[in-house]
């Protein structure tokens, strides 16, 4: 095989020692590389949710029926939601707590809809390792705080879901919603 | 092979001779597990749990193929064709409980494995990828047994998903892609269940894979023993065959007549029952645990309950896990004492002791709700565990005064049979 003494008679670039073989060498294996990324992305990716489990974005709740320190729980991207009903009481709890005070420091009011500050929407996953805290069933403990409380690891939410005790880092999350009409919302 | 006095492989039949000249695999066979591989004559039984692994290897493989003949992997019907394995296939509850304690067995032989191995120091040099292919496959094994136990689609096996792929979740800003990603949907559904059915299938091939080059590089040094001395001559090993391939198959017996007895006396000992009850996302049991070979390290992930500086406690809990099994692979850079085995090293074998019962400890700590009890044992037993290896084992390696060695294998053999200064006669011949 060709050694560098050899290079000469293949055709050096210049006299900077850069042979052509070098450079068609670089080009080539730039060009697989390029390719193998281009076949790499499309199988990644297709593990990401597929069409049909992103088309169920949206689900629409009735209130009508869930009375003052009521809850319901329902799904939303086939994942649990919980509709809770507050009764004046569990809005002063939540009210009577100073939010800078909290892990992660929000008020009832941000955490719900404008002047419907009874109606406390959120999804039913602990924010620790996603199960489904208890709290939304009928009979269910509700933990030292009132609101929802996690069997997993024990982690505690308060009557505004926020976060008051264990090892589950956020509130439980509110999802984007509106309401559609005074006894109903469409969450997603 | 590793030493200049193996047996060579002179094949006899004619059949052998042909395909021998053509493709030495008869040749490769008898020099890694047969005649050929000189193993130090002194091996107790520590050193079965290898080739029991492999067994228990070849028991998934074979239980698991038979089982994919009658299961879906389809989140509407895979609960019952589970049931359906269990209710209308012929022998197929012997099957099934044969793969699910089956998988119990291999991490206890893997478990005893893996205890050999760190107190008789052979993750040491020249062993250490030896060592470190051992963890590579431990740890495909957990991959696959986590994706094993989500295919029956009951409610252990939906909550232990979702919790364990919700651990990749606490990774700031990435976390919750990778855990959608991961799951192919906001939840564990029909897409996770199917590529876990894929994957929990390709990785026990790709797991006899790395066992492959486990061996290899085992068979470059060759194997460690109870004393830890090196083999200085022919006179300190025997074939592996007969005489290991005896002690092993004796072994094998043991192992499978336990593992009968749990199988037809006690298939779900080990289970969990609300893995009978189908998967329902609205409803989580009052207790998730994963299966008990996870314990220690579901122990130490739920250790971690308060904030340190910016790091969540959630966050620092999954790095603490993670790091556990990553930890091992430093071992052989950690234990800088040159002795290897623990019956020389005083201090080091007591140590190992406590190490033992700490990671005991965890195990029974995860088994466990997590209370506040609970959860200070696990904070004290994971505290322990890393400080073993950072902290104490690289302490005795500087401070312990070892007890003196043996001058060879064969002189500590001879010693222990008070038959000092007498050569062995002759050393059995191939
Ligand atoms: C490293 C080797 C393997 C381990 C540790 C392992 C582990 C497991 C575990 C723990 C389960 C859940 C058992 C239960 O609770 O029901 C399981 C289920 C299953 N495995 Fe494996 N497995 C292995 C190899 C295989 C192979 C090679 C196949 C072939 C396709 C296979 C096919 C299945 C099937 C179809 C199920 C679902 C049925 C059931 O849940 O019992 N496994 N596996
Ligand atoms: S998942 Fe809720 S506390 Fe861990």
């Amino acid at each position: 095989m060709a050694t560098a003494e050899h290079t000469g008679t293949e055709g050096l670039s210049g006299g900077d020692g850069v042979r052509r073989r070098d450079f068609i060498n670089i080009a080539a294996v730039s060009f697989a590389g390029v390719g193998a990324v281009a076949v790499v992305l499309p199988l990644v990716n297709q593990m990401n949710p597929s069409a049909d489990v992103l088309a169920l974005a949206s689900s629409e709740v009735d209130l009508s029926a869930i009375q003052p320190g009521q809850a319901i729980k329902t799904t939303f991207r086939s994942q649990p939601l919980f509709v809770r009903h507050l009764t004046p009481k569990e809005i002063a709890e939540a009210d009577a707590v100073d939010a800078s005070t909290l892990r992660d420091p929000q008020t009832l009011e941000e955490r719900t809809v404008d002047g419907k500050k009874q109606w406390l929407v959120t999804m039913g996953v602990c924010t620790h390792l996603g199960c489904v805290p208890l709290g939304a069933g009928e009979g269910e403990v509700r933990g030292e705080y009132g609101g929802y409380f996690c069997p997993c690891h024990g982690s505690s939410y308060d009557t505004a879901a926020r976060i008051r005790k264990g090892p589950a880092p956020l509130n439980l999350e509110v999802p984007e919603y509106k309401f559609t009409s005074d006894t109903a919302i469409l969450v997603g | 092979m590793s030493f200049p006095w193996a047996a060579h492989y002179t094949p006899k039949a004619p059949l052998m001779k042909w395909i021998d000249e053509r493709l030495p695999l008869p040749r490769l066979v008898y020099n890694s597990i047969g005649a050929g591989y000189p193993v130090p004559r002194n091996l107790n039984y520590m050193w079965n749990f290898g080739v029991l692994s492999g067994l228990a290897l070849v028991i998934q493989i074979v239980s698991g193929i038979i089982m994919a003949m009658h299961y879906a992997a389809n989140d509407l019907v895979a609960f019952g064709t589970v049931e359906h394995v269990m209710r209308d296939v012929n022998s197929g509850w012997l099957i099934r409980y044969a793969h699910a304690n089956g998988a119990s067995f291999f991490f206890i032989v893997v478990y005893l494995h893996i205890f050999r191995g760190l107190f008789y120091g052979s993750y040491k040099a020249p062993r250490e990828m030896v060592w470190l292919l051992g963890l590579v496959i431990y740890l495909l094994m957990m991959a696959t047994a986590f994706m094993g136990y989500v295919l029956p689609w009951g409610q252990m096996s939906y909550w232990g998903a979702k919790v364990i792929t919700g651990l990749f979740g606490a990774i700031p800003v990435v976390g919750e892609p990778i855990q959608t990603w991961l799951l192919g949907g906001f939840a564990p559904g029909n897409a996770a269940l199917n590529r876990f059915f894929s994957l929990h299938y390709l990785l026990p091939f790709v797991i006899a894979g790395v066992i492959i080059l486990h061996i290899w590089a085992l068979h470059i040094p060759g194997s460690n023993n109870p004393t830890g001395v090196d083999v200085k001559g022919p006179q300190d090993t025997v074939p592996f065959h007969p005489y290991y391939t005896a002690k092993d198959g004796f072994g094998a017996g043991v192992f499978l007549i336990l593992f009968s007895i749990l199988l037809f006396f006690a298939p779900n000992f080990l289970g969990h029952p609300d893995n009978y009850i189908e998967a329902n996302p609205l409803s989580t049991p009052a207790h998730i645990v994963p299966e008990w070979y996870f314990w220690p390290f579901y122990a130490i992930l739920r250790a971690f309950t308060f904030d340190f500086f910016f790091v969540p406690a959630k966050l620092l809990g999954v790095l603490a896990m993670f790091a556990a099994i990553l930890l091992l692979f430093f071992l052989p850079w950690l234990d800088n004492s040159p002795v290897r085995s623990g019956k020389f090293r005083p201090v080091f074998k007591q140590f190992f002791i406590v190490l033992c019962i700490d990671v005991l400890i965890l195990g029974w700590c995860g088994g466990a709700p997590a209370t506040a009890g609970y959860v200070m044992i696990s904070q004290i037993a994971a505290a322990y565990y890393f400080a073993h290896f950072l902290i104490i084992l690289p302490l005795i390696a500087m401070f312990e005064k070892p007890l003196p060695l043996p001058n060879s294998i064969t002189e500590a053999v001879l010693a222990k049979h008070n038959l000092q200064g007498e050569e062995p006669a002759a050393v059995p011949a191939e």
